[in-house]
């Protein structure tokens, strides 16, 4: 229990730190920039400027005050509206689905992937494919994902035309089996972009573990009592092997999120990644703070998640 | 008389790595009878758990049996694959390591390592295995509470015996045992070794006990087996090495040892350290260090020779060179 | 201990440097993968050093004389095209890899721009790994209170995703230059450095040499910096490699999108932003849109090499048993 309100109160502290990160980047600037900017794009008329200062307040602003209200309207899932007077949230909901869908199943995809092929690197060390392919899949995930992106939608998709190059679908979307199959069929390359990225250094951390954990007494004891193979390189091996990784597996989501705005830049999938550049580009600062922030939260439940898993998994952490 | 249970014959590991081959163990013969409690001893480096390992087919690469044969119950299991050897491994032999807070799985409750053993050998339903494992534990004094505990909720003292527990849940006729004692203190190892000795008396088995302590076991065991740089260099009952050792080492070991009621004396070591297995000497290894060493030793390798009911690897027993095993 | 544990035990091989260097250079030449990044890292040197040598061609001045351009203008509108003059495809030798949108020489460009790229990557490389050492092993040493402190910064700055923060702090720096892009990557990668040195500072600082150091009054400074950093050498020179090929990807990726672009400074990232912009993926020339990709994949490539091969040799328990007989493994 102990250790529940331990890591409860480190992940609001975290938060507490995020959110005031947030607040403080965009005044760290001379309080007037942000509005000139804004302004010189979009040629914003009076009304508009005024209601940015509301938001944002300016240098002029009781900084305290401005940091209760913003931290209020965070808690509130209160954004304020975009540059096209849109309402953040409503942007964020039509994205939301899009990203979670492409980013949630390659995510999947990817720790299945690459925790088994880990395992059978370990386990078949030596062989011709742990030789040739965990040294191939680890240089492949340190191309930037853009490149990998970009070379597979060339190869796949303009040069042999096998997938679609953009967009998350075709016609909008129905919940039909055609409308189903039409967005899978959207997201096969950016999902084979994401995994291919992530998957690499998640085989080569496992990998690295198992051939740790196989060379343990405990090992030396499953084969000693005749267990199968695969009994060893789940329960004994794999297992163990898994632990200390957990943690630091999600602290990538971070990267694989950040790797989600390439690719769907890539791919013009509109998800948040998306609107996360183009509110970046457009200079819109409503749209992109609350992306940013949304885009911590989820990084930070990903690891509170990924300790609570290390602790179930692992019983000697239960009693520390 | 029956057939001896475990008959090594010649049997060598080899180190295999990129540059040189070392040999850990060399050419070593032992018969082991049904029953019986054969201890080996030797120095860290000698080679002792290695062929302990290698009998057991536990070997892992680089290491690998390079020659001889390992006959149990009539079949050489240096021949088997590895399929065929599973069967044998828990039912006809077990093993029991060092340390149990290593050589168990961290991860797993006691009941479910007990049960993964029976699973993999049997077709013993769930209520039976639950209750072979409460006998085995009470087998060695743990109460059948303790099955739903992880290793690291143990003891190290109950650690070992599950561990000692769980090795003779099919009663094997072989129990290999290495070190199994050295991460205890001296009264839990003392408590440990007695009850070692009461379960093999009482079940049957026979028992191989690696340990650097010569003292520990000079009690439990009924033959002693003294290894050094990989060679067996004495074989012998323990109450004829412990009376009269043959070996110049053996003799070296036990002046070692002060005895609680003997007339106080000055304590010797050894001199020297163990030589170099990548580049071993050529004639006896034991030579550099041996205070009878003569001028044959330096060139010419002892062979293991019969002396009475022992074995020994010297040249002071020239005279039984005509009666070499 | 008994007579058997007597036995004095091998003294430890010598630690002399020039002993030193020789195990690691014959480490890595039996050692493929570190002969060959190693092999792929001094190319990108020599060509960062000493770009003349392999182009003499200007970088940033058109390298298509206005005739050429005139000709091809006639030329499409004469056969009724809408003119496309610029963005040259490959030509043998005057510009074996096209033009650009404003026609300069797609190959020198990428020549030029890779001192700026490695330079760049390398400093930022070294400055994470110092400031990763400095919050590591401090936080790992000072314990208590400081170490909490810092342990929490660390967290934060991990649990903040890296290129989105990226995103934002380059808008608002813009104008700051390659020194902005420097800060700003500094600041968002030192974080996963520091979380593991501070791990295996913690594992080394309960190791009983140093409890010798501090009984024999030395003082923290010196236990810090004799005493513990060479035994983390290999787990800092397995960072500043590992942040090598992050900072690679990550710099390339920012400038892709179009942030960190600085005005007169070329580097690959700009390169293939610009090529971006210019659409040469669908109507221009391909060339300049893939090699600097191809470029930003050798040096990322070149570090991981590096970097896989360093485990290896620090490491002995990976490194690959190549059986000498026809023995399958147990």
């Amino acid at each position: 229990m102990r250790f529940i309100g331990r890591r409860l109160a480190l992940f609001l502290l975290t938060l507490w730190a995020a959110l005031t990160l947030n607040f403080i980047i965009p005044r760290l600037m001379p309080g007037d920039a942000a509005l000139a900017m804004w302004s010189h794009i979009h040629n914003a008329t009076p009304a508009q400027l005024a209601a940015l200062e509301a938001e944002f307040g300016t240098a002029n602003q009781n900084p305290v005050v401005a940091y209760v209200t913003y931290l209020g309207n965070c808690l509130t899932l209160n954004f304020g509206v975009t540059t096209d007077q849109v309402p953040v949230m409503t942007k964020i909901l039509q994205g939301l689905p899009w990203t979670l869908g492409l980013v949630g199943v390659s995510t999947l995809i990817a720790f299945a992937l690459g925790t088994l092929l880990g395992m059978y690197g370990a386990w078949r060390r030596g062989s011709w494919t742990d030789n040739l392919l965990s040294p191939l899949l680890f240089i492949v995930t340190t191309f930037p994902v853009f490149f990998l992106g970009l070379v597979i939608l060339l190869v796949f998709g303009v040069a042999l035309h096998w997938f679609p190059t953009n967009h998350p679908y075709s016609k909008p979307p129905t919940l039909t089996f055609q409308s189903a199959a039409d967005i899978g069929y959207h997201a096969f390359l950016p999902a084979l972009t994401l995994v291919l990225a992530a998957a690499g250094g998640w085989i080569y951390t496992m990998r690295n573990n198992m051939i740790a954990t196989l060379s343990e007494d405990y090992v030396r004891m499953a084969r000693a009592k005749g267990l199968s193979s695969w009994r060893i390189m789940t329960s004994y091996s794999a297992r163990n092997a898994i632990l200390p990784n957990l943690t630091g597996f999600a602290m990538q989501m971070g990267f694989i999120l950040g790797g989600s705005i390439l690719v769907e830049y890539v791919y013009s999938y509109q998800g948040l990644g998306y609107l996360f550049y183009q509110g970046t580009a457009s200079r819109d600062l409503p749209l992109q703070q609350a992306l940013f922030l949304l885009y911590t939260v989820a990084v930070l439940i990903f690891v509170l998640v990924a300790d609570f898993l290390t602790a179930w998994l692992d019983p000697r952490t239960r009693t520390a | 008389m029956a057939s001896p249970l475990l008959e090594v014959r010649g049997l060598s590991v080899d180190y295999v790595t990129e540059t040189v081959d070392v040999r850990a163990v060399d050419n070593a013969d032992l018969t082991l009878e049904r029953g019986e409690f054969l201890a080996i001893v030797g120095e860290s480096g000698c080679g002792k758990s290695t062929l302990l390992f290698a009998i057991a087919r536990l070997l892992s690469p680089p290491a690998e049996i390079s020659a001889g044969s390992v006959m149990f119950q009539g079949v050489n299991l240096v021949t088997l694959v590895e399929d065929e050897i599973r069967a044998l491994r828990w039912r006809d032999y077990s093993v029991v390591m060092q340390s149990a807070m290593n050589a168990l799985n961290p991860t797993l409750s006691i009941a479910a390592q007990f049960r993964d053993a029976m699973r993999a050998h049997s077709t013993m339903t769930d209520a039976e295995m639950r209750a072979r494992s409460a006998e085995v534990l009470h087998l060695v004094g743990i109460d059948e509470v303790h099955l739903v505990s992880f290793p690291h909720q143990l003891s190290g003292g109950m650690r070992q015996r599950a561990m000692i527990a769980m090795a003779l849940l099919f009663t094997p006729d072989l129990v290999i045992m290495d070190e199994p004692t050295s991460a205890l203190d001296v009264v839990g190892q003392r408590s440990l070794m007695t009850q070692i000795k009461e379960l093999q008396q009482r079940l049957g088995f026979a028992v191989i006990f690696v340990t650097h302590d010569m003292s520990l076991v000079s009690h439990y065991s009924d033959r002693l087996v003294v290894m050094y740089a990989g060679q067996l260099v004495e074989v012998a009952a323990t109450e004829s090495l412990f009376a009269e050792p043959l070996h110049p080492y053996s003799r070296g070991l036990l002046d070692a040892f002060p005895s609680i009621r003997g007339p106080r004396r000055v304590l010797t070591g050894i001199p020297g350290s163990p030589p170099d297995l990548g580049h071993p000497p050529a004639g006896c290894r034991f030579a550099p260090r041996c205070p009878a060493v003569m001028e044959a030793c330096a060139t010419m390798p002892p062979e293991l020779v019969a002396v009475g009911a022992s074995q020994v690897r010297c040249h002071l027993y020239p005279a039984a060179q005509a009666e070499a095993v | 201990m008994t007579a058997l544990d007597a036995s004095i035990s091998r003294p430890p091989a010598s630690s002399s440097s020039r002993e030193a260097l020789s195990r690691v250079s014959k480490a890595i030449l039996r050692n493929r993968k570190a002969t060959l990044g190693l092999v792929m890292f001094l190319v990108l040197l020599f060509v960062a050093l000493f770009p003349d040598l392999i182009t003499s061609k200007p970088w940033n001045e058109s390298v298509v004389s206005s005739d050429v351009v005139a000709q091809c203008q006639q030329d499409a509108v004469a056969a009724g095209k809408v003119p496309n003059c610029a963005q040259f495809g490959p030509k043998w030798p005057d510009f074996p890899l096209g033009t650009t949108q404003l026609n300069y020489d797609v190959l020198s460009q990428l020549v030029h721009a890779t001192r700026v790229t490695l330079f760049s990557t390398v400093l930022i490389s070294l400055l994470v790994t110092a400031i990763s050492v400095l919050i590591g092993v401090t936080a790992a040493y000072a314990g208590g209170r400081t170490d909490s402190g810092l342990s929490l910064l660390t967290d934060v700055f991990l649990v903040i995703p890296a290129l989105p923060l990226l995103i934002v702090l380059s808008t608002y720096l813009a104008s700051g230059g390659i020194a902005a892009i420097v800060f700003v990557m500094t600041i968002t990668s030192w974080a996963f450095g520091a979380r593991q040195l501070r791990a295996q500072g913690l594992s080394i600082r309960s190791k009983e040499f140093l409890e010798a150091a501090r009984i024999r009054g030395e003082r923290r400074w010196y236990v810090i910096l004799v005493e513990i950093l060479p035994n983390m050498l290999s787990l800092i020179v397995a960072a500043f490699l590992g942040t090598s090929v992050y900072v690679v990807a990550t710099m390339a990726g920012l400038q892709f999108l179009g942030f960190g672009n600085v005005g007169d400074t070329l580097t690959w990232g700009t390169m293939i932003y610009q090529s971006q912009q210019a659409m040469s993926l669908e109507s221009g020339n391909l060339w300049w849109l893939l090699s600097p990709i191809i470029a930003v994949a050798f040096m990322g490539t070149s570090f991981a090499l590096l970097n896989y091969a360093f485990d290896e040799i620090a490491n002995p328990a990976l490194r690959k048993n190549r059986r000498r007989r026809g023995k399958p493994a147990a």
